[in-house]
């Protein structure tokens, strides 16, 4: 009898620790968050070039997370790419006539999307969408303008 | 011309080994349900194959996960960005090295105990006994062990992949001065919770591997006191190339 509690003891200690193992593996070492699933309000934004934009990429204003994006799809009828993003409850007044970019946070790091705040007195509401929208960089877009630039310059001379 | 009938003979061989295996499988799969009612013959193979390698797994974790520290920051900092050690330990601990040492381990620690047992039951016809006595030696013996095996293999590899980051941390943040704060929240931006179901994904598919071929080898064993050893040693053998060949497979599907 003592020994088959010894065993239960032992057993329970080891399922336990291992299923206190998964969770800090899953709660502290992934930046999944729990409980956002649906809380918060969207709003949407239409852009010409996403870039290398994702779905969970943090949406920021002045460098303050304060949403993620949760849809990234292609509009048809404007031939645009139509992000979706949920913005936490707590950040209620925006202003309508806010401008949403898309930019890459350091060098190589990943892509964000960033809102600038507007003047206007009326603020983004749920199913609002972002009315002016500044499209993502693409480097290779860039450098092929500098050389080009450059080229002409030089035959210009 | 003997030679060729050697080769022959053991590539035969070999197929009727994995057709054997194949069939063993099916039998403990299908014998699984009938054992269910027992609940306390898998606990007591919990506690034999997973409570009782804890200290050994996370001894290892600890250590590979210092040694993880040290060669991390030594090839980073080349780069620069010894910032990403935290990165760079948490993904292969969780990835690589936890499933696979983890599963190399449990086949050296739990495989060979496994082995050894049933094969020793089989040389001592207490196997036999129990089908005289009506009572189904998979039901009572062999698939408590195999799901001992399935249920504890994922949560030691958890532990071992959780006393390994903390031990890259120990070396990298306290002895070569990352900074904490990078160490961790790098870590965080960068481990999606895919990569902690990848892991848990691999090691239960490898526990129920290693178990699998303990007890067949056991049960399976030439009922002599040599063929309990070869029995053994084949156990091991067998479970590591399987766990690194089934490793390469689950990778590719997965990553």
């Amino acid at each position: 009898m003592r020994q088959t509690r010894a065993i239960e003891l032992g057993t329970g200690l080891f399922v336990l620790l291992g299923f206190a193992a998964l969770f800090f593996l899953v709660t502290q070492i992934t930046s999944r968050e729990f409980g956002l699933g649906s809380s918060g309000y969207r709003v949407t934004a239409a852009f010409d070039q996403i870039g290398g934009l994702k779905i969970g990429a943090p949406v920021s204003m002045a460098g303050v997370t304060i949403g993620r994006v949760e849809r990234i799809e292609y509009d048809f009828d404007r031939y645009q790419a139509r992000v979706t993003l949920r913005i936490e409850e707590q950040y209620d007044r925006i202003p309508e006539d806010s401008d949403a970019g898309i930019y890459t946070a350091g060098l190589l790091g990943g892509q964000y999307v960033g809102i600038g705040p507007g003047g206007a007195d009326v603020f983004l509401a749920d199913g609002a969408e972002l009315q002016f929208t500044q499209s993502a960089v693409v480097l290779e877009n860039l450098i092929s303008k500098f050389l080009f630039s450059k080229a002409a310059e030089e035959g210009a001379q | 011309m003997r030679l060729a009938r050697d080769l022959a003979a053991s590539l035969l061989a070999a197929v009727r080994s994995v057709g054997g295996y194949t069939l063993f499988a099916a039998r403990v799969l299908a014998a699984v349900p009938g054992a269910l009612p027992r609940p306390g013959l898998v606990i007591a193979q919990v506690y034999n194959t997973g409570a009782l390698s804890l200290v050994i797994i996370m001894l290892s974790g600890l250590f590979v996960g210092m040694v993880l520290g040290l060669q991390g920051f030594d090839l980073l900092q080349r780069f620069g960005s010894e910032e990403s050690l935290g990165t760079a330990a948490a993904l292969s601990l969780l990835k690589e090295l936890g499933p696979v040492v983890t599963a190399l381990l449990f086949a050296g620690r739990a495989g060979t105990a496994l082995a050894a047992e049933i094969g020793l039951m089989r040389a001592t016809d207490q196997l036999a006994a129990m089908e005289m006595m009506a009572v189904d030696p998979l039901r009572r013996v062999i698939v408590p062990r195999f799901l001992g095996g399935v249920i504890a293999m994922p949560l030691l590899a958890a532990i071992f992949s959780m006393i390994g980051i903390f031990g890259a941390q120990l070396i990298g943040v306290q002895l070569m001065g990352v900074d904490p704060g990078h160490f961790w929240s790098q870590m965080r931006a960068a481990v999606e919770f895919g990569d902690v179901m990848e892991g848990a994904i691999k090691s239960a598919v490898f526990g129920a591997l290693c178990s699998l071929i303990a007890v067949y080898e056991g049960y399976h064993a030439v009922p002599t006191a040599e063929g309990v050893g070869r029995a053994t040693t084949r156990s091991v053998v067998i479970a590591s190339v399987i766990v690194l060949l089934v490793d390469y497979l689950l990778t590719a599907v997965m990553l």
